[in-house]
């Protein structure tokens, strides 16, 4: 008879074995169906399960092998104690005392050392300013590519005119000659077919009822894609924040802080609508330096 | 001996014919107590114990065998001197317990990361530039896309065996995350985290950074809508950062983002090199130090917090855990082959003014986009200056999560009445009913942040109004970890103060029939890993792990290989 540690954890070590022989066996022949799966181009879902298969008949039959056929203990085995002999440490303290002190006794040179390597890792910093590439932040944080006339084009580059919107639409419009544009993009609004005033001050901004908003949300930059007809609100599907339409897109709900910037629309002498300027304020979410006044100018 | 049949305080079911024909049983004394139907030889206790002597029977062949694999050894050593070392890893005792899995779990999907990536790369162009779609997936021709995106939609579409790897590679990518956070929370509640592993466990929170930032590098590269709109908010929480944040976000994105390719190249070369080289090097120093500083173990019979109980390395261990590294790849590669994840050419190119609806981030950024969702809509103005919405909760609340859990072992000691000793005997959750609620309550904080990510889809499934799940979240968020750490406070007390054998397997028993008809219970000898009546532990004696010192009634004898092998 023999100590039940280091014995097999099963009575019928036989069967066991067998069945780890099935499972290798199974691993094996799968080895063989993935092979031929990929040769005849078979469905890919197949050659995923053959692939699994190979894995998991080795996997199951190993574990089975350590599990049932292999010593299972308990054995025990003593900890080594986490710490050092006092002898060590002040040896150790000595090593180093030794090596300080003839370091510490050239006391101008430690320091310049000190000051080069220190004076290197500032200079460092400087060459990762590359990693800005060719812009550094600036005007286009504040600024679209809107100006005085700038013609309202659709994502296919065609002016917009007055009959671009039945009541209820919407469309995702751009500057004249930035189609795509990440921070041009606006999204026009028709509620209705008078002028709609969302705010005092923009009684001339919505020529036959035409809205137009920075279609970047103020939260944190999402479009603001989804335009829900019957309550005039424009929602980011982002984090769901909502802006009412109708009283310049302030928010009504979910985290976004302010209200989306609109667009002052004008219709020029051929009939399509322009901006008047540009958003009066930046557009999309905050940053550090938002409130702060660009000098910065764009043609 | 009890002649009478014994009261087991259950039910005992078994049918009368097998009654009368057999003398023994082994009776499995749980809930519902189980008879088996096998028969043991005679009365004899299964194994004997270990202070019975026993003869080696060494047979000539398996000697020979033997010699031949001993060279193996024995050649390395004499080129490279590892005997010493060799020896004592061979023999280091690993303790059992089905929660140390998870760290493997966790590890084995990082192997299965590098080798389904390192395949991924040799299909995946990682360039911002736009061209013409012309290639296998017709739905997509005529389309101005990447070439990230076509390379990834052509090698899952147009490689064999691309989507699967490609599957796999995501796939395990969410496993390995999540097995990391349960493996965490397993070192949590039980306190492995305690001296001497409070290095260990900041090592292992800066993996799990580094594994989630390198998911969320991992799923934007392929540019397309959905993870373009992530990049899009992952620009506006750089922008958000008070004074360098503009800057910050220009220099990781190379500029503005939207509106320029690098990014794609940027993020793919931090993806593929930078954070897998630094997250392999801190799994070689959490690993090493594991070994170094040896497993903790559960308290039990002969484990102190001087000792190490378990099974050896080689060959138990080894045989366990390599066939669980093939089960986990086996499970990830049917997830694979069976699940689809992320079928980015239903989605399309990545373009500024698209988006789509009802997009959750992989499961490890919900609690951030949670967050996100249910933050109030303030910003903070000062004069000329300001600070966004989303710094709160996508800076500030994830720069105090992480910051906080990389203290934790510190907050904790100044607030244990405990002596300041090592660790080395792990604290059951019930063992200290503070830390657990305090655990439980903060794991539901989480839980929550994640449900509040999915707002828009559980007011559509509910048909409940998206005001009102938001409004839900936002006080649940904070009420509901209460009221559960409570509970779990509560418990753990209970069980603390309650039976100590509360929720322990209960052991085997004999049911013997003596020759009156009367039943009896003999509580059967104790088994390996049978928490109970196990044998006492003892020094590994590697001699007695030689095949042929042991007696083949107890190790059977092997199957002949009639395989022409």
């Amino acid at each position: 008879m023999s100590d039940p540690r280091y014995a097999d954890r099963t009575s019928r070590p036989k069967t066991v074995e067998r069945t780890i022989a099935v499972c290798f066996t199974v691993s094996l022949l799968s080895t063989v169906g993935f092979a031929a799966t990929y040769w005849q181009t078979g469905p890919d879902m197949l050659l995923g399960v053959f692939f699994a298969m190979i894995f998991l008949g080795m996997g199951v039959g190993v574990i089975a092998w350590g599990k049932y056929l292999m010593p299972q203990g308990p054995f025990v085995e003593e900890r080594h104690p986490l710490t050092t002999t006092e002898e060590d440490k002040q040896e150790f303290a000595e090593a180093f005392g030794r090596g300080a002190d003839s370091i510490k006794r050239r006391k101008l040179l430690g320091k310049l050392f000190v000051a080069v390597n220190g004076v290197f890792a500032i200079a460092l910093i400087i060459p990762l300013r590359s990693l800005l590439g060719a812009k550094t932040p600036g005007s286009e944080l504040y600024h679209t590519n809107f100006g005085k006339g700038t013609r309202l084009v659709t994502v296919n580059g065609e002016p917009v005119t007055l009959a671009a919107l039945d009541v209820g639409g919407a469309q995702t419009v751009f500057p004249e000659g930035y189609v795509g544009s990440a921070t041009g993009q606006t999204i026009l609004i028709r509620p209705q077919t008078t002028p709609l005033v969302t705010k005092p001050g923009r009684e001339t901004w919505s020529p036959a009822g035409y809205l137009a908003f920075s279609k970047v949300c103020t939260h944190a930059g999402c479009p603001v894609g989804l335009y829900l007809q019957e309550f005039k609100e424009l929602l980011c599907p982002c984090h769901q924040s909502v802006f009412d339409v109708s009283t310049g897109a302030t928010q009504v709900f979910g985290p976004a802080p302010r209200p989306l910037p609109q667009l002052p629309l004008a219709v020029n002498s051929q009939g399509y609508l322009v901006s008047q300027h540009d958003y009066d304020e930046p557009i999309g979410p905050g940053f550090w330096s938002r409130g702060a006044l660009w000098n910065g100018h764009n043609s | 001996m009890n002649l009478s049949a014994p009261d087991f305080g259950h039910e005992v079911r078994f049918g009368m014919d097998t009654i009368a024909n057999m003398g023994v049983f082994r009776v499995r004394k749980m809930d519902r107590v189980n008879v088996s139907t096998r028969r043991e030889d005679g009365q004899e206790p299964r194994f004997e114990s270990h202070e019975r002597t026993y003869e080696p029977r060494v047979s000539p062949s398996s000697a020979n065998s033997n010699k031949a694999i001993a060279a193996v050894p024995r050649w390395v050593d004499d080129r490279l001197t590892l005997a010493k070392g060799g020896k004592t890893f061979l023999n280091k005792i690993f303790p059992d317990h089905w929660s140390f899995m998870l760290g493997e779990i966790s590890l084995y999907s990082f192997i299965i990361l590098l080798a389904t990536g390192v395949y991924l790369t040799f299909f995946f162009v990682p360039s911002g530039h736009m061209v013409l779609y012309h290639g296998p997936y017709k739905p997509l021709w005529g389309q101005h896309v990447s070439e990230a995106y076509m390379s990834t939609v052509n090698l899952s579409l147009d490689t064999r065996f691309g989507l699967l790897m490609r599957q796999m590679h995501h796939w395990a990518a969410d496993i390995f995350i999540a097995a990391a956070v349960v493996h965490m929370c397993r070192v949590f509640f039980t306190g492995a985290f305690r001296r001497p592993r409070e290095i260990n466990w900041m090592i292992g929170l800066t993996l799990m950074l580094l594994a989630i930032v390198n998911g969320f590098l991992g799923y934007s590269i392929p540019d397309d809508l959905v993870s373009g709109t992530g990049l899009r908010i992952a620009f506006s929480i750089f922008e958000s950062i008070p004074i360098v944040g503009n800057w910050l976000g220009y220099a990781v994105f190379g500029g503005p983002y939207p509106g320029n390719g690098d990014v794609i190249f940027r993020f793919y070369i931090a993806h593929v090199l930078i954070l897998p080289l630094l997250i392999l090097g801190l799994i070689g120093a959490h690993m090493g130090m594991m070994v170094y500083q040896k497993h903790t173990q559960f308290p039990g019979p002969g484990r102190t917090n001087k000792n190490v109980v378990g099974a050896p390395m080689f060959p138990t261990f080894m045989a366990k855990t390599t066939g669980y590294f093939f089960v986990i790849v086996g499970v990830i590669a049917l997830m694979g082959a069976l699940f689809q994840i992320n079928p980015i050419w239903l989605y399309g190119q990545y373009i500024p003014y698209k988006v789509s609806y009802a997009v959750q981030p992989d499961w490890y950024m919900g609690w951030l986009d949670g967050a996100l969702r249910i933050m109030p809509s303030w910003e903070l103005h000062l004069p000329g200056h300001m600070i966004p919405n989303v710094f709160f909760p996508a800076v500030l609340f994830p720069g105090l999560t992480f910051n906080i859990l990389y203290a934790w072992p510190f907050i904790e000691r100044k607030f244990s009445k405990a002596p300041d000793i090592e660790h080395h005997l792990l604290d059951r959750p019930r063992d200290n009913p503070k830390r657990t609620g305090l655990g439980v309550g903060v794991l539901t904080f989480y839980f929550m942040l994640f449900g509040a990510s999915s707002t828009d889809v559980l007011a559509n499934m509910f048909h409940v109004s998206l005001n009102t799940v938001l409004w839900f979240f936002r006080f649940a968020v904070f009420i509901v970890p209460v009221i559960v750490g409570f509970a779990a406070f509560q418990l753990a007390h209970e069980m603390k103060e309650g039976p100590q054998d509360l929720g322990k397997r209960k052991r085997h028993n004999i049911v013997v029939r003596s020759a009156q008809g009367g039943y009896s219970t003999i509580p059967v000898e104790g088994r390996p890993g049978d928490g109970h009546g196990e044998p006492e532990p003892e020094v590994l004696n590697p001699e007695v792990l030689h095949p042929e010192v042991l007696h083949p009634e107890v190790l059977g004898e092997p199957l002949h290989a009639d395989l022409p092998l």
